[in-house]
């Protein structure tokens, strides 16, 4: 079946469509101006190198959180903890920047490797717990996450400040920001940090399209009876799973850390990058590219919004709504693919 | 002549190809009506249609003479069809009485299900057809032949005259097999007609009346049972002459490959259920395993394959220990396995078929360097495979999933006998697949035996074990209880011995010594 390819692509660009006309309608039906809202929203978004140094920004750790559900996806494991995973990589990519005293080429490969090695430890406990207790690893990864924040926001209080709510900006020898790309984007937060995410997603196409292990992984996700009669280790490939996305999940948290903030600061809920990561493999097919694509979306949509409601009077609130709808179609392309096969019947 | 239902000209497509092609299928009342065809010839489709499942694009359905059209299952059941699947549509947890009332409950006027009035009504048809079944049984409790009893009782209870039987004895033991037959001679007794999807030519010979052939999506021809054959129905089925004897000259069995000694397995649930077996299997032969399912025949290929753990006793491979390794290494050491159940455990469905041939082998040189793999030599590999083993499939980039299940089970063979292993188990290797490729299969056993690689052979069918094995090793309680070669016994006495009679009683009762 040729079509199924295309089915692929054309159902999440179906769903952004509605999603969008959904977003236009309920705007219309409060009241607001849905040309301007969106025209707000584009403008936000690429109206100026300052929006659009932003917006990449913010698409960089979308890919990686993106890449850390999807992987897990590939191997059937559902990794909720990419939240918890970016909070310690942050976390770490930080710790390090500021405790280590080195040049440039070694402190900052130090810390990134520090944030994925985090992260790597953050999904590494669900998996084991799955593979050797068989407990689940959407409850493991959820309690991971609280674990995560509360012991991350302790740590800053207590070991890296004297009971401050924010840590010392890292040196810059530690740091992902560039003066050239800032300069180049007016000023805009934007880091060297993308390379490293678009590197990430092809490592990601990489692992799982060209190795055996990506061959086992994905083995193993779709029936893990033939992987283990064909002599793979189920075990090893479902720790080796979640190992693998908590580290890209760890990397998102140190886009964070080394980029676009330099520090740290207590936290009093989820940064929501890992959530948002779900809903990004879930758009983009849990595939390396459709991960990119769909961060790109979400990154432009995130931005975007916030200019809507001094350009357009439109409260940010509606790109949440419209993100919803997206996933929401996207969840439900039984239905899109119904109405695909519909049309095509009628146009035979 | 007096029809039930008529299928005039039916005519189905899906994305290209065309499952039915204008086919006919006439069911007089009181009759057993058999649909018979190869794997993917089109009688499930045409059954589907006949349920409401699919919109045929041509042809017309009439029930009792009456011209209908049946766009959903609810229109079925109300015009008295109903459909016993292949695979069970039972909700486990409950009990028999609630999976029978399922969507269709009778109430009480407070608006509570009436259990107890329907429990009654289940046992009264239950004993009009003899079905012996305990309403109040839990389905997760109960064997699969009595399953198949409820999801019988499920279409009597909606009222159905006319039965549709899905490949009802796949899944069935010998014995579950005869009931099977008693049942459905007292349902046409009560004046039901019966359809039977199969591809087994004994079951239509013994049951049927009638029978209408389907040969790739075209209705063949419908005869009468009495006046055909097998070698008929099996010719017109396949479309070119089958042969049913299975052609092979004298073992000649040398040095031995397999020695299993007093060996104890237990189950995932803790219970022993291979208890102290001992075999012996040797190069140039095939042992056959002949037992009723659940005797331990499963756990003790789990056991040599590495998938289960032993508890005592030892498994020798040429001589070399192999209890307890891991089923890597297993294969490494020259064991190749045709699973049972080639969906869970024989093919990764979702991957391409040709990614499928080297499932054990992907790791080792062509096919990988260090640890990237080399696609090209993958499909080459695989290429060689589907012609070899004419597994037909529309491109060795197509889904496992889309193949039929004879061209599944092609390429798994492919795949393991490629390897050329000294021992090859093959458990139940033609389930479920239709003459054409049991003579394939059968065939590619014994040139492995010639070729003087062992083969242990597991199946329930004692046809197959009858044919294809040099020696007939028949196992009860987790033993093996009597060797017997296969030109000095029969059915009957291979029946007795499974059901744990000792070998002179059993010989006696059927004239053998």
């Amino acid at each position: 079946m040729a079509s199924n390819k295309l089915f692929n692509i054309l159902v999440p660009i179906i769903s952004v469509l509605l999603g969008l006309i959904a977003g236009a309608i309920i705007m219309l039906v409060s009241g607001y101006n849905p040309i301007a809202g969106y025209t707000a929203l584009w403008n936000g978004a690429f109206g100026d190198l300052y929006f659009m140094g932003e917006t990449v920004r913010q698409i960089t750790p979308y890919i990686l959180t993106g890449l850390a559900v999807a992987f897990a996806f590939r191997s059937g494991l559902f990794n909720i903890g990419a939240e918890g995973q970016v909070i310690v990589g942050w976390l770490a990519a930080v710790w390090v920047g500021l405790a280590v005293d080195a040049p440039m080429i070694i402190h900052l490969p130090l810390a990134i490797i520090a944030a994925a090695a985090a992260g790597a430890i953050w999904g590494f406990v669900p998996g084991i717990l799955k593979a050797r207790l068989g407990v689940h690893e959407v409850i493991v990864t959820i309690m991971m996450n609280y674990i995560a924040l509360y012991c991350t926001n302790e740590i800053i209080r207590s070991v890296l400040t004297d009971n401050m709510d924010s840590t010392d900006i890292i040196p810059p020898s530690a740091s992902l920001a560039s003066e050239w790309l800032q300069g180049l984007t007016y000023f805009s937060r934007m880091h060297y940090g993308i390379l490293i995410a678009l590197f990430a997603a092809v490592v990601m196409w990489f692992i799982m399209q060209r190795t055996t292990i990506g061959y086992e992984l994905k083995a193993v996700g779709f029936n893990q009876h033939a992987s283990k009669y064909a002599g793979m280790k189920v075990s090893k490939n479902i720790i080796l799973s979640m190992a693998i996305a908590g580290a890209f999940a760890g990397l998102a948290g140190a886009m964070e850390g080394l980029g676009t903030y330099g520090s740290i600061s207590v936290m009093s809920g989820f940064t929501n990058l890992g959530f948002d990561g779900i809903a990004v493999a879930l758009l983009g097919a849990n595939t390396a590219f459709g991960v990119v694509l769909a961060a790109i979306l979400f990154g432009v949509l995130k931005v975007g919004a916030i200019n809507m409601p001094t350009g357009a009077e439109v409260p940010t609130e509606l790109v949440d709504i419209i993100i919803a709808l997206i996933i929401f179609f996207v969840a439900s392309s039984y239905i899109i693919r119904w109405i695909l096969l519909r049309f095509k019947k009628e146009g035979k | 002549m007096d029809y039930v239902i008529e299928m005039l000209n039916i005519r189905k497509e899906f994305p290209g190809i065309v499952a039915n092609d204008n086919i006919t299928v006439q069911v007089q009342k009181g009759e057993i009506h058999a649909l018979l065809g190869e794997n993917g010839a089109g009688k499930s489709t045409l059954m589907n249609v006949l349920f409401g499942l699919y919109q045929p694009e041509k042809g017309e359905i009439k029930v009792k003479g009456k011209k209908v059209n049946i766009t959903n299952p609810n229109i079925a059941n109300d015009l008295g069809i109903g459909m016993v699947h292949q695979h069970f549509m039972l909700v486990e947890p409950f009990t028999v009485t609630q999976n029978i009332i399922l969507g269709n409950e009778p109430k009480k006027k407070s608006g509570k299900i009436d259990i107890k009035k329907a429990e009654q009504e289940i046992q009264e048809l239950s004993d009009r057809y003899g079905l012996k079944v305990d309403p109040t049984a839990k389905i997760s409790d109960i064997s699969v032949g009595m399953q198949q009893r409820v999801e019988i009782l499920k279409t009597l209870y909606r009222g159905a005259d006319v039965l549709i039987f899905d490949e009802p004895t796949a899944v069935l033991t010998p014995q579950e097999i005869k009931d099977l037959i008693e049942i459905m001679r007292s349902l046409i007794k009560e004046g039901k007609s019966i359809i039977l999807i199969t591809h087994k030519l004994k079951e239509i010979m013994e049951v049927c009346d009638r029978c209408t052939v389907i040969r790739k999506g075209k209705g063949i021809k419908t005869l009468d049972v009495k006046n055909t054959n097998v070698t008929e129905l099996a010719s017109l089925m396949v479309g070119r002459e089958i042969s049913f004897k299975t052609e092979k000259t004298e073992a000649n069995p040398k040095e031995t490959v397999l020695k299993i000694n007093d060996l104890f397995v237990k189950d995932t649930r803790k219970v022993d259920l291979v208890k102290g077996l001992n075999l012996e299997l040797r190069a140039g032969e095939i042992v056959g395993i002949a037992g009723i399912d659940g005797n331990g025949q499963t756990e003790l290929i789990e056991a040599i394959t590495g998938l289960r753990k032993t508890e005592s006793g030892t498994i020798m491979l040429n001589n070399k220990d192999i209890t307890n390794m891991k089923p890597r290494k297993v294969t490494e050491s020259g064991v190749g396995h045709i699973p049972q159940d080639r969906h869970k455990y024989g093919l990764v469905l979702d991957y391409p078929i040709g990614e499928n041939m080297v499932l054990q082998t992907y790791y080792q040189k062509p096919f990988s360097k260090g640890t990237v793999l080399n696609y090209k030599e993958i499909y080459k590999k695989a290429n060689k495979l589907i012609k070899e083993y004419d597994v037909r499939t529309p491109s060795e980039y197509t889904k496992a999933r889309a193949l039929s299940g004879g061209n599944q089970q092609k390429a798994i063979i492919g795949r393991e006998v490629d390897r050329s292993p000294d021992l090859l188990i093959a458990a139940q290797p033609t389930r479920g697949l239709d003459v054409g490729a049991i003579e394939f299969i059968h065939k590619k056993l014994i040139e492995e035996r010639d070729k003087g690689k062992a083969v242990l052979l597991i199946s329930f069918e004692l046809d197959e074990i009858i044919d294809v094995s040099d020696t007939i090793a028949v196992m009860f309680d987790g033993k093996i209880v009597a060797k017997v070669k296969p030109e000095e016994t029969n059915e009957q006495e291979l029946g007795l011995l499974m059901a744990g009679s000792n070998k002179t009683e059993a010989g006696d009762r059927n004239g053998i010594k």
